[in-house]
């Protein structure tokens, strides 16, 4: 039978501060254990947190560009629990007043619609330190690094309908927090990390069914697959009669299933209470200004607006946007190129080229400046289209500017007709089968004759005039 | 001539600037002091007398050459919850009983800039909690009044050095009262500022919304010479409170005419010892002669206060106490079969009774079901006691009443009975959940025991309380009353 | 309401205390009437009366931004009964 699946995701955010929300340790990744995590990250006694105001502002900018109301005031509390990489026995987080309420994030439905999912809250708290089990025997070793780096937990309501929404979900927050520069966004480094909670019910106007929550997703592909698991296995068990149990389950992406966590769930009472060593949060209508003020324009209005003035397919406006660092080499190119050209060449040669080699936009060899004066000289028919994604290569190998590697390989384009008139007739003495096809009536052939054209050429040759010449010759001579 | 010992804190001061004796002399005579009397009175967990004189010798050496500081070569000893850099701080606990913190408490730093000299640290009951020190795992402490009485707590071991001569001053923290009580119990001066006048960074926290470290004097105008160098803003405490220091010793002069004190009836009357009364009535009739005017005011939820406080204070302190399990400090239980054994023999060992007592209490008044009926409802009690003393406020400058009910009371006399215990910090608590400034001077004795009085001013009004208690020990002479060998 | 042996252990689980001998009687005893005590809360009239979690009425102080890498692994280390190349050292975490 097919079940209404109900699923709420909450996801885990770093915040990209230089230091911890209470403490003045680095955030860095990598260093060695213990060595990023002083006193009050390790909570000896009598150590007192002090909230990191850049960790406040993040959060507000995550807000504002979800649409969601900034509590004038939020309060931490403590959730009390033991655990090895919780150092004070405690997690100083936020229960009843959260500092972000409501919002929504849209996502692409099953169904290829877009629709808004919303955002029940988005906290701020302390993340944990790290257990290791590799090197010991019988113990483990407890590194503290991570312990107190700044998160927000984004809950969503329980709107989103199969894994693969899930999925979307996650990365549409993945790309806002990355767009808003809140967050490095890093899953395998674990600033980005997702947990599931799956439901099913036999329709959408049955009452919620008994749900379980899959930990530890920290990849768009595991957090699908998980939830299509989970689904399979409430299914079988619904279809064999059986009920479901509330429990916590870990998703293993080596043996691709999830398993239950029931050690976890022993006696669970966090004893929720105000953080009596943290006083209330109080933002006001200038600090929500101030951020607004500073944060880059939001994914949707730039993508529209991309539409609107450069003309852009919504498709590739979308693909630009989803990544800030794209959107910003795209319009620094178009600023002085052909809007669409730009586009093209930003989605395709570039991108290859970032995605062959690995790089990211900031590093790239060639920067939008030096992008635009390749497609300056396409403009202007100083090359052809063909010979610019040369220039392009020798340009990222690091060859030097456009115009100096137009020169060195003696790319300027053929414009001269009475030059492509001794080319074409070279070509069409060299290919009387094609000539004939092609007297024939098998237009096709002329692409052949233009490439051969092209290449006899080097690139050099104009394309369109290419074109022109040989159909002269052929049809009128 | 006076011996160095039975001088005030600001006494000392004075001998050390006219000549009169060195730093070294006065840290190497106390030093002594201390040693003969601890098989007696247990004052002190650990002495720190090779940093001491070293510290003496500094402190020559600044007095010689005209660069002494506030409380340069002043001899004086911490209570053990305030965590001092390469010294034992054991917080009266076996858990503790081999931490070096490798950092000093905020209010440690500010009085050795100030140039005070610490001779040890003092005993206290387990975390501070307590009201006897008899739950401290270094043993009791004696009342120098009367040996085998307790000296009150859980800063018994500050109030005893004091009371004994063996230090100028101490440092205490008061949570329900563990400054006051003691204090009054000795004999001597004990302060508890406003909530977030003094920092809370490195003290180690028992009930954090209730907790504030004060002094352990003589004499108000030591208490305020030594609250001015401990006070202000720290910017590692989020609670601490940006508000100007004022010059306490400079306020100690402002007169009693006109000053209108209010004597809280629901202290007066039953529960009071009927002695220790007669001794708050005649300090209550002093600030009149003194020109001051006696109004009766109410407090009508105060006999709340010590249920109130035996839940907020176990809540927090349950949660406080977590980091207490034997991985990054403090005792570990030897080999441990899994973590959870781990944790739950580290803290059983590592805890006394009390403690163990209180955490339980905490985590049952904080979990599910009955969080709102005890943690909420105390929350929101604690409001109609802080509302209670704000009205009285409208119409007084001050508060008083008696400080404990009965003078100081036999060791092992009510450790049986948590609640008898809990009852001594009753006319006490109610100023650690309104965060106000509070301090218990001298009064007179009971049976030959000191008695005292309690002072409550509104919040950052400490200038105003010890001006008055000043003035009142201008023309009283209870604090300078030595107990019986100790002089 | 009273409090029995179960609800003992559970409370000491949650707060990870073992009471050993004597020890478990006496916090059975004890903890009931503490909570007996503390249960004459219940008589105030609380109805629009606002929590109260902190004395002072202020609000939370933010920091600025700014690490401090000064962390001495050694000396913090030094607290630890069990640390072995950087790591503090537990029995075997299971999850
Ligand atoms: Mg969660
Ligand atoms: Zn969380």
């Amino acid at each position: 039978m097919s079940w209404d699946v109900v699923i709420g995701l909450e996801i885990h955010c770093q915040l990209a501060t230089r230091s911890k929300i209470f403490s003045s340790a680095p955030t860095a990744y990598g260093a060695e254990p213990n060595t990023q995590a002083n006193l009050i990250d390790l909570g000896f006694p009598g150590v007192l947190p002090v909230l990191n105001g850049e960790a406040v502002r993040l959060a507000v900018t995550f807000g504002l560009a979800i649409g969601a109301d900034i509590a004038p005031r939020s309060v931490f509390a403590r959730k009390n629990y033991f655990y090895p990489d919780l150092p004070k026995g405690y997690q100083i987080s936020q229960y009843e007043l959260p500092i972000v309420n409501g919002g929504t994030v849209e996502i692409t439905a099953d169904d290829g619609t877009l629709r808004r999912i919303n955002v029940t809250r988005a906290h701020l708290e302390e993340d944990a330190g790290k257990s290791l089990h590799e090197n010991f025997t019988d113990q483990s070793g407890i590194d503290l690094n991570r312990a107190g780096t700044p998160l927000i937990e984004i809950v969503s309501e329980p709107e989103i309908k199969s894994a693969r929404e899930a999925a979307d979900y996650m990365r549409r927050v993945h790309e806002l927090v990355r767009y808003l520069g809140i967050s490095d966004g890093n899953m395998q480094e674990g600033s980005f990390r997702c947990d599931a909670n799956v439901s099913l019910r036999a329709s959408a106007d049955a009452p919620l069914g008994t749900r379980t929550e899959i930990k530890n997703l920290n990849s768009f592909r595991f957090i699908e697959r998980a939830i299509e698991h989970e689904i399979e296995r409430q299914a079988d068990i619904l279809e064999a009669g059986g009920s479901i149990v509330q429990e916590t389950r870990l998703y293993d992406a080596d043996a691709d299933e999830t398993r239950s966590m029931r050690s976890k769930e022993a006696a669970n009472d966090y004893r929720y209470f105000p953080d009596p060593d943290l006083l209330p949060v109080v933002i006001d209508d200038a600090f929500v200004d101030g951020v607004r003020g500073a944060m880059p324009e939001l994914p949707d209005a730039r993508k529209q607006r991309f539409v609107a003035d450069y003309g852009l397919r919504a498709e590739d406006a979308d693909v630009l946007v989803g990544q800030r660092p794209m959107a910003d080499y795209f319009e620094a190119v178009a600023g002085s190129a052909e809007p669409k050209l730009a586009a093209n060449w930003v989605l395709g040669e570039f991108t290859a080229a970032l995605n062959r080699d690995g790089t990211a936009v900031a590093d790239a060899p060639v920067d939008a400046a030096a992008l635009a004066s390749l497609l300056a000289r396409i403009a202007d028919k100083t090359i052809s289209g063909t010979a610019a994604k040369q220039v392009f290569e020798a340009m990222w190998a690091g060859e030097g500017d456009a115009d100096s590697v137009i020169d060195a390989k003696g790319l300027r384009q053929i414009t001269d007709s009475g030059a492509i008139e001794a080319i074409v007739d070279e070509v069409i003495a060299a290919s009387p089968e094609q000539v004939q096809q092609f007297r024939d009536g098998k237009e096709k052939v002329i692409g052949y004759l233009v490439g051969q054209v092209m290449k006899a050429s080097r690139g050099k040759a104009d394309p369109a005039e290419v074109n022109r010449v040989l159909r002269d010759k052929l049809t009128g001579g | 001539m006076t011996a160095m010992h039975e001088l005030t804190l600001t006494g000392m001061r004075d001998g050390l600037h006219d000549g009169r004796f060195t730093a070294r002399e006065l840290t190497a005579h106390l030093l002594a002091r201390i040693e003969a009397a601890q098989p007696r009175l247990n004052a002190f967990i650990t002495i720190t007398a090779d940093a001491a004189l070293a510290a003496a010798d500094a402190a020559d050496a600044r007095i010689k050459n005209g660069s002494a500081r506030a409380l340069e070569g002043l001899p004086i000893a911490h209570k053990d919850i305030f965590c001092t850099d390469g010294v034992r701080t054991s917080c009266g606990s076996r858990m503790l009983e081999q931490f070096v913190p490798p950092y000093d408490a905020t209010a440690v730093a500010l009085l050795a800039d100030a140039g005070a000299i610490v001779l040890g640290k003092t005993n206290m009951d387990e975390f501070a909690m307590g009201s006897s020190n008899e739950t401290s795992f270094f043993g009791d402490v004696h009342n120098p009044w009367r040996e085998g009485l307790s000296p009150g707590g859980s800063s018994g071991g500050s109030a005893a050095a004091v009371s004994a001569r063996l230090v100028g001053a101490a440092t205490g923290t008061d949570t329900g009262g563990s400054i006051r009580q003691p204090a009054a119990l000795c004999g001597i001066t004990g302060l508890k500022p406003t909530y977030g006048r003094v920092s809370r960074f490195g003290m180690i926290a028992f009930a954090s919304s209730l907790d504030q470290a004060g002094t352990l004097t003589r004499t108000a105008e030591d208490a305020a010479l030594l609250l001015g160098a401990m006070s202000g803003l720290d910017p590692r405490d989020s609670t601490s409170v940006d508000a100007p220091v004022d010059d306490y010793v400079a306020a100690l002069d402002a007169p009693l005419e006109g000053l209108r004190i209010g004597v809280v009836q629901e202290f007066m009357g039953e529960g009071l010892d009927a002695d220790y009364a007669v001794a708050v009535r005649a300090a209550t009739a002093e600030f009149e002669a003194r020109g001051a005017t006696l109004v009766n005011v109410s407090l009508g939820n105060i006999g709340l206060s010590v249920p109130t406080y035996y839940v907020v204070a176990p809540a927090e302190c349950s949660s406080n106490l977590s980091r207490f399990d034997g991985i990054r400090f403090g005792h570990r239980a030897d080999n441990p079969a899994d973590l959870e054994d781990l944790y739950r023999r580290s803290r059983g060992e590592g805890f006394g009774a009390e403690v163990k007592r209180r955490i339980m209490t905490g985590t049952y008044v904080l979990s599910a079901g009955y969080y709102d009926a005890y943690y909420l409802q105390a929350q929101k009690v604690r409001r109609l006691i802080s509302a209670d003393f704000a009205r009285a406020f409208e119409d007084v400058d001050l508060v008083v009443g008696p400080t404990t009910p009965t003078p100081a009371f036999g060791l092992g006399e009510k450790t049986d009975d948590p609640i008898t215990m809990y009852l001594n910090d009753i006319y006490t608590i109610g100023a650690n959940l309104a965060g106000l400034p509070a301090m218990s001077v001298p009064c007179g004795f009971v049976n030959g025991l000191p008695a005292g009085l309690q002072l409550v001013a509104p919040a950052f009004g400490e200038g105003r309380m010890l001006a008055a208690a000043h003035q009142y020990q201008q023309t009283t002479d209870w604090h300078q009353k030595a107990p019986g060998g100790w002089s | 309401m009273s409090i029995g042996s179960d609800d003992i252990e559970k409370l000491a689980v949650l707060a990870r205390l073992s009471f050993e001998g004597d020890e478990l009687g006496d916090i059975t005893d004890k903890l009931a009437a503490i909570v007996a005590f503390v249960d004459q809360l219940g008589e105030a009239d609380t109805a629009s009366v606002t929590p109260m979690a902190h004395p002072l009425d202020q609000v939370q102080r933010l920091r600025a931004d700014a690490p401090d890498a000064d962390i001495d692994r050694a000396r913090l280390q030094a607290c630890s009964d069990a640390t072995e190349d950087g790591l503090y050292l537990v029995p075997r975490v299971i999850e």
